[in-house]
């Protein structure tokens, strides 16, 4: 299925480079890809983003059960974790507020956590304005469709968004997110410990696999290298989610040099 | 209202917020030539940094686990072009039997 999504980000519109898998060719093959009447490659639509954002599904369906699994064990209950999935619709962050709430901590500093651990919103946000479309407030909405996988995959790597695409690839993950929690929340305890099965080892995983599609030329390897420095070498000093978001200041590399 | 239902509510209000800021604050503004690649360049950096955080910290220490050898595991199966599910059940087998052996 992997492979499925490669072809259908090398492939799909412009022809000759399908199946070309590696991450180089994809690129050199975007250069010369088609495009719009705004000088910029195709949206390629709602349905291609869901079926890229598959994939995704699949891994977001296990994180959403050990989610559910572990605000069960809480005391969370059967349906706060999935009103929380539905309208949070943020696994990193659910995971911050519960284990802090879990762990003793209150409301505000629950919330403070998800908050600095979905800091990195704002400049994704900010990345991806221009390519919605409207007024500010219905690209506040279309803006309420990013989550991380739809927002890597929409990535056109010029600075621009395919709008539908990512909207379309949120579709089958927000699904995944609200039926894994539901599924985790049910059965609680009965599935095992999610450590011991492990099912944490899946967030980093989801993360990486879009990574690799990210190096494109010698600069984004020296902005994700920096960027993982930046990270490591605040977790101990930071509150947790602050490290991803000072990672963001290895991209201002491109502030020099020309492409 | 308790605690938990509390935080839901404040997180998701949060978190909408968080997404809309940047799309409030530039409208249709176009930006520029330069703050374009910087933004080119965002997606390595985060991303790198959500693998990293996930694979060898826990809250604030540095934790360096089976789960780093899972992650390790998918790296190689994404150099081999595996699809992604068998990227994340490499990721996953591998976890899981590392904390077997080792408990």
């Amino acid at each position: 299925m992997h492979g499925d999504a490669h072809a259908e980000r090398a492939g799909g519109w412009y022809g000759p480079c399908a199946g070309a898998g590696a991450v180089e060719a994809t690129w050199r093959c975007a250069v010369s890809a088609p495009t719009s009447e705004e000088g910029r490659p195709a949206d390629r639509g709602y349905a291609a983003g869901a079926r890229a954002g598959l994939p995704f599904a699949v891994a977001t369906v296990v994180l959403g059960v050990s989610f559910g699994v572990l605000a069960r064990q809480l005391g969370w209950g059967v349906v706060a974790p999935i009103v929380c999935s539905t309208v949070v619709f943020s696994g990193s962050a659910q995971f911050a507020a519960a284990s802090i709430l879990g762990a003793g901590g209150g409301v505000g500093t629950a919330t403070l956590a998800a908050v600095f651990v979905n800091a990195r919103f704002l400049p994704m946000g900010l990345a991806l304005a221009p390519s919605l479309a409207g007024g500010r407030l219905r690209r506040a909405l279309e803006a309420q469709g990013m989550v991380d996988a739809s927002w890597a995959l929409a990535n056109r790597g010029d600075g621009s968004f395919e709008r539908t695409f990512l909207i379309g690839a949120t579709v089958p993950q927000l699904v995944a997110w609200i039926g894994g929690t539901a599924v985790g929340a049910v059965a609680g305890g009965r599935l095992g410990d999610p450590e011991a099965l492990g099912l944490d080892v899946v967030f980093p995983t989801f993360f990486l696999i879009l990574l690799a599609e990210e190096f494109r030329d010698r600069r984004s390897i020296a902005v994700a290298v920096i960027g993982g420095l930046i990270a490591l070498s605040l977790v101990p000093l930071t509150p947790p989610g602050i490290p991803v978001v000072a990672a963001c200041l290895a991209a201002l590399l491109g502030l020099w040099g020309r492409e | 209202m308790s605690a938990i239902w509390l935080t839901i509510a404040l997180v998701a209000v949060a978190s909408a917020v968080l997404k809309a800021a940047g799309p409030l604050l530039l409208g249709d503004h176009q930006l520029g030539p330069r703050a374009t690649r910087v933004i080119t360049l965002l997606a390595p950096a985060l991303l790198t940094a959500l693998v990293v955080v996930g694979a060898v910290t826990t809250g604030q220490q540095l934790v360096l686990d089976a789960r780093l050898a899972g992650v390790a595991a998918a790296g190689i199966a994404l150099l081999l072009r595996a699809p992604m599910l068998v990227v994340l059940a490499a990721a996953i087998l591998t976890t899981a039997v590392l904390r077997q052996l080792a408990s």
